[in-house]
């Protein structure tokens, strides 16, 4: 049954990959919809940073004083002066480190 | 024109730094999996058949938790469903390629991927071998998610949990959208999103995740309305 529901889920997901790739004719978006689409990554992502910055394991909001609010915005610091994505990963899990054994421990 | 080896090699080189968090987040993955009670093959075939980081461990662990494999199902469905609009966005640059070759490239689209290589095709629009950048980096995320989830079944979570690796996941993001920060539109259609995410969190079957980009797009129209 676990399998069965595996093999569901994974033609879904190909199908959510593929359908406009493959099956819809790019001429079908008139040039308004090409603008918009412009905005999909600053439209997309962050529904993937706030939850995983502001709500906890436990699905309820963190406290303003939480490290991962200071990691992000170091983060966003160094990422936006140095343009270079490991330095923006490294220095938000630094300072997120250097606040929980440093300071918290 | 740019060769189709230095378009793949490029592809790769691109998405090479997000590594950084997806190998600790695959490790992660796989080992929550086998905790959970699952069959390791299981864990693992997901990694292929599914090949889709976070909906992957949400879909288990829903079944652990005793939702309907209905539930489970859809709800990897709504997660994924953001590729439709990185379809939509990348369908300008894999336009003249043949139907098998749309359907096969289609497998290997993925978030960082996406965003690493509309980056590329928006300076190179005018190049042929376009397609190979996204190889480059889907090929690239595909070995490094098997390995990565691989190594966590067979392993167990050896990454410590205390380092929080997990936190990982929204730098690696924050770094692909920093640099859009500069422009005000992009700035209010990335507040709305995020906003809506919190607001939205608690919507069934992981739909924030659907209904926040569909309300920042609906805002990002109004922007382009406005600008005119």
């Amino acid at each position: 049954m676990t399998w069965l529901s595996i093999t569901i889920a994974g033609i879904l997901t190909y199908f959510t990959r593929m359908t406009m790739i493959a099956l819809v004719r790019r001429d079908l978006l008139g040039e308004k919809i090409k603008a918009v689409l412009a905005y999909v990554p600053s439209a997309v992502f962050p529904a993937i940073i706030f939850p995983a910055i502001f709500i906890n394991d436990y699905g309820s909001y963190i406290e303003m004083n939480d490290p991962k609010i200071f990691g992000a915005l170091v983060a966003i610091i160094v990422g936006y002066f140095s343009k270079n994505v490991i330095a923006t990963i490294f220095s938000g899990l630094l300072s997120y480190w250097i606040i929980i054994f440093v300071f918290l421990s | 024109m740019l060769s189709k080896k230095y378009l793949f090699s490029r592809g790769m080189l691109d998405i090479a730094p997000h590594m950084l968090s997806v190998i600790p987040f695959g490790i992660i993955c796989g080992a929550i999996g086998v905790e959970l009670g699952f069959n390791p093959y299981l864990v693992y075939a997901m990694s292929i058949i599914i090949f889709g980081g976070a909906s992957q461990i949400v879909f288990l662990q829903l079944l652990s938790g005793g939702a309907s494999s209905l539930v489970a199902v859809t709800s990897v469905g709504v997660i994924n469903s953001r590729h439709l609009l990185y379809g939509a966005v990348l369908s300008e640059y894999l336009e003249k390629l043949s139907f098998i070759k749309k359907l096969l490239i289609s497998y290997v689209v993925v978030d960082q991927g996406f965003a690493e290589s509309n980056k590329f095709f928006k300076k190179n629009k005018t190049e042929q071998y376009l397609h190979y950048h996204l190889l480059g980096t889907g090929v690239t995320m595909w070995v490094c998610w098997q390995i990565a989830t691989l190594a966590g079944i067979i392993l167990g979570s050896f990454v410590p949990e205390e380092l929080g690796l997990k936190f990982a996941i929204p730098l690696t993001f924050i770094a692909i959208v920093v640099q859009d920060l500069k422009k005000m539109d992009h700035v209010i259609v990335m507040f709305v999103c995020g906003i809506s995410s919190l607001l939205f969190f608690e919507a069934p079957f992981k739909s924030y995740i659907l209904i926040s980009p569909v309300i920042a797009l609906f805002v990002a129209a109004l922007l382009l309305r406005l600008k005119k």
